[in-house]
């Protein structure tokens, strides 16, 4: 049940306010309808979704010192702008899953460091919650992909039946990340998936200086 | 064909002098006035190709690598993925300027590149990594590319580019779009880059399209709508530790050589001699 | 004190902001959190018009969704009041104005100690009768506009008897923020409201 919660797009953690990348895409024209949205996704689990899933795992093993998962996440987000975004929603989150499931593991990573990146505090939470890492990385490859889907739904009016198959038909792809993940969360955190998206960094970076934004990032 | 070749540059009297240059066929490492040239004695890569460079800059000592021609993977007929190796090792005041010809992803190649790169604390290294997809009009094969840095031991950099096959929505529009050639320029270190590079952190520009006519206020502001719109552009992204990165999407190998070499000049990263 | 300012699009919210801050600013500390569409000119008015600087006002971005930041994910909202709070302390009072939205938006009470909503006669006299909780359970009710009654023909009593009827006798005022005094019965009920709250939270600025 705490999976359910976790991943649900209303985990009040700020996750609606965030496009991944959508809202440069759509402004740019490089994402219009259906057909393109279903390859930005599918770009942004290989990379984003696969980065996040490989960190919230080990972080959910809790056999790593907080600060390194840190270090590997900052080496893993060239672009400052999407370092900022995701200790802001990691901040968030952990602020959240607190007040559900207090304990020594997210005092701890409050102490370590009050603003963690996002996949980290999603690792830690899970384990506070009772997960396990594979449950973590399935918690940030759902993120990773729905986040964004339903932000397109609501800045292009796609029909919301249409984006849901396709998250549906994406279902074994998002699992395979989180099994990627998940694995690579046995072997030292240096190892970790690092697959990095070009243009998902080039939006970030012109979304923060954009003027008109209806979403946070 | 296996092979293990080496440069080994080390700082003596005040001189930086090259104590190792061991080529192992298929390359050949030769010194000339302009740095050491990598020659390519062979066709390729090609699949199952295991070919390793080490590169040891002792503390002190500059090194300046480059190749003398772009190097094209190609499949090879036993199935095997080929694999090209870098590591290097820069010292306290050392400095590596890593800038070869770029490397061709042929049709059915599954190449595999990996750069490991070990700083200790005051050393400096320019970086730069160029990928062409495809000769023109070609579907790439399959290539996975990760640039491993650290810096006293602490890690700096970690980034793999995975495209082709295995790799969904590679040329989408999250990650590579339509572009022809992807590069990536690391700066790092005090003895290379301007204040750009050491100083604060600063919003980073955009260093737009062939419409931009390259000087530095044009690169700072071509944003927005210039970039994207030719499905290209560029962007010099501030690491969290000392170091910018900057990443580039070109038309061509010729579009994306010009975005870097005008990130190198924005960054005055270019060669100290 | 944290006070949510809601209302329909155009129905006057940012001017309502403005003006209390013109008003107000002499005597408290103020901060200004937006979950409007925010651009540079909208800052360099309020800037202009020497109401506020703009280091005293934070932009929130809703994600198309301007009811869930104020009610059901008040994190980013949260966020950007506590950043104002601990840069500019001692604050005595956050305005946080929504996006333009319908009847049924409400602010959290995990983000605001009090919320104003604001209507303007051009909707239509019928508004409050239909009710909806912004117009049930703000603490105060504004009818802006009073000055275009006569020119859409709301009938002002009408909606004066169906404001009472929805809300007891929950506070109201009409008003006309575009003449120069238009806030002044809406700040003397700011400062009143202040002063209530802070006998009930005296270790919150």
């Amino acid at each position: 049940m705490n999976l359910l919660l976790l991943a649900d797009g209303r985990f009040p953690a700020g996750g609606h306010a965030h496009s991944g990348g959508v809202e440069t895409a759509v402004a740019t024209g490089a994402v219009t309808g259906i057909g393109s949205l279903e390859e930005f996704l599918l770009g942004r689990l290989a990379t984003t979704g696969l980065v996040s899933a490989g960190l919230a795992a080990a972080a959910c093993t809790l056999r790593h010192p907080w600060a390194a998962l840190d270090a590997e996440a900052d080496a893993r987000t060239p672009s400052p702008a999407l370092r900022e975004v995701s200790r802001r929603q990691g901040r968030q989150l952990l602020r959240t899953a607190r007040a559900l499931w207090p304990g020594s593991v997210l005092e701890g990573l409050a102490v370590s460091n009050p603003s963690p990146h996002h996949p980290v505090a999603l690792g830690a939470a899970s384990e506070a919650a009772g997960l396990e890492p594979l449950e973590a990385a399935r918690a940030a490859v759902f993120n990773a992909v729905t986040g964004p889907a339903s932000a397109a739904v609501r800045l292009l009016g796609i029909d919301p039946v249409s984006v849901h198959r396709l998250l549906a038909k994406m279902g074994p792809d998002m699992d395979d990340a989180a099994h990627l993940g998940a694995r690579a969360s046995d072997g030292p955190p240096a190892e970790l998936p690092c697959p990095g998206s070009v243009l998902l960094d080039l939006f970030a970076q012109q979304h923060a200086e954009s003027e008109m934004r209806l979403f946070a990032s | 064909m296996k092979s293990r070749s080496r440069i080994g540059a080390t700082f003596t009297d005040g001189h930086t002098r090259l104590n190792c240059l061991r080529s192992s066929a298929p390359i050949s490492v030769r010194q000339t006035p302009d740095g050491v040239y990598l020659v390519g004695t062979a066709a390729g890569p090609l699949g199952g190709d295991d070919l390793l460079l080490e590169i040891e800059v002792e503390a002190g000592a500059r090194l300046v690598v480059r190749s003398a021609a772009a190097s094209l993977a190609l499949p090879g007929n036993t199935g095997l993925p080929s694999t090209v190796t870098v590591q290097a090792h820069v010292g306290a005041g050392g400095s590596l300027w890593w800038l070869p010809e770029p490397v061709i992803a042929g049709g059915g190649c599954d190449h595999r590149i990996h750069n490991r790169i070990t700083l200790d604390p005051g050393a400096s290294v320019v970086w730069r990594d160029e990928l062409i997809l495809g000769r023109r009009g070609e579907e790439p094969g399959r290539v996975r590319s990760r640039i491993d840095v650290t810096l006293g031991g602490a890690p700096l950099l970690r980034n793999e580019l995975r495209v082709g096959a295995g790799a969904p929505g590679w040329d989408g529009p999250a990650v590579l779009g339509d572009a022809g050639a992807v590069g990536s320029l690391l700066v790092t270190g005090p003895q290379v880059g301007g204040p750009q590079v050491g100083g604060p952190q600063e919003p980073s520009p955009h260093l737009a399209g062939p419409e931009a006519n390259g000087d530095r206020a044009s690169a700072r502001g071509g944003g927005r709508s210039g970039v994207m719109s030719l499905g290209a552009g560029a962007a010099v992204l501030p690491l969290s530790g000392p170091g910018v990165l900057v990443e580039a999407l070109g038309s061509d190998a010729i579009h994306l050589r010009g975005l870097l070499d005008r990130a190198l000049a924005y960054l005055g990263a270019g060669v100290v001699r | 004190m944290r006070v949510g300012v809601g209302g329909p699009v155009g129905s006057g919210k940012t001017a309502l902001v403005a003006a209390l801050c013109r008003e107000l600013a002499g005597r408290l500390n103020i901060g200004v959190v937006t979950n409007d569409i925010y651009t540079t000119e909208d800052a360099d008015f309020l800037r202009k018009q020497g109401i506020l600087d703009n280091e005293r006002i934070s932009a929130v971005q809703t994600g198309c969704c301007p009811h869930t930041a104020i009610r059901d994910d008040i994190s980013e909202n949260l966020e950007a009041v506590e950043e104002l709070e601990t840069r500019l302390a001692p604050l005595d009072l956050v305005l946080l104005e929504s996006g333009g939205d319908n009847l049924t938006a409400t602010f959290s009470h995990g983000l605001v100690d009090r919320q104003i909503f604001v209507l303007d006669v051009s909707g239509g006299d019928k508004v409050p009768r239909k009710g909806g909780p912004s117009v049930t359970s703000a603490d105060l009710l504004v009818i802006n506009k009073v000055d275009l009654a006569p020119l859409v023909g709301a009938d002002l009593e009408v909606m004066r008897r169906d404001s009472v009827a929805q809300r007891g006798d929950r506070a109201m005022i009409f008003c006309s923020l575009r003449e120069s005094d238009g806030a002044g019965e809406i700040s003397a009920w700011i400062l009143s409201e202040l002063n209530a709250w802070a006998k009930t939270n005296p270790t919150r600025g």
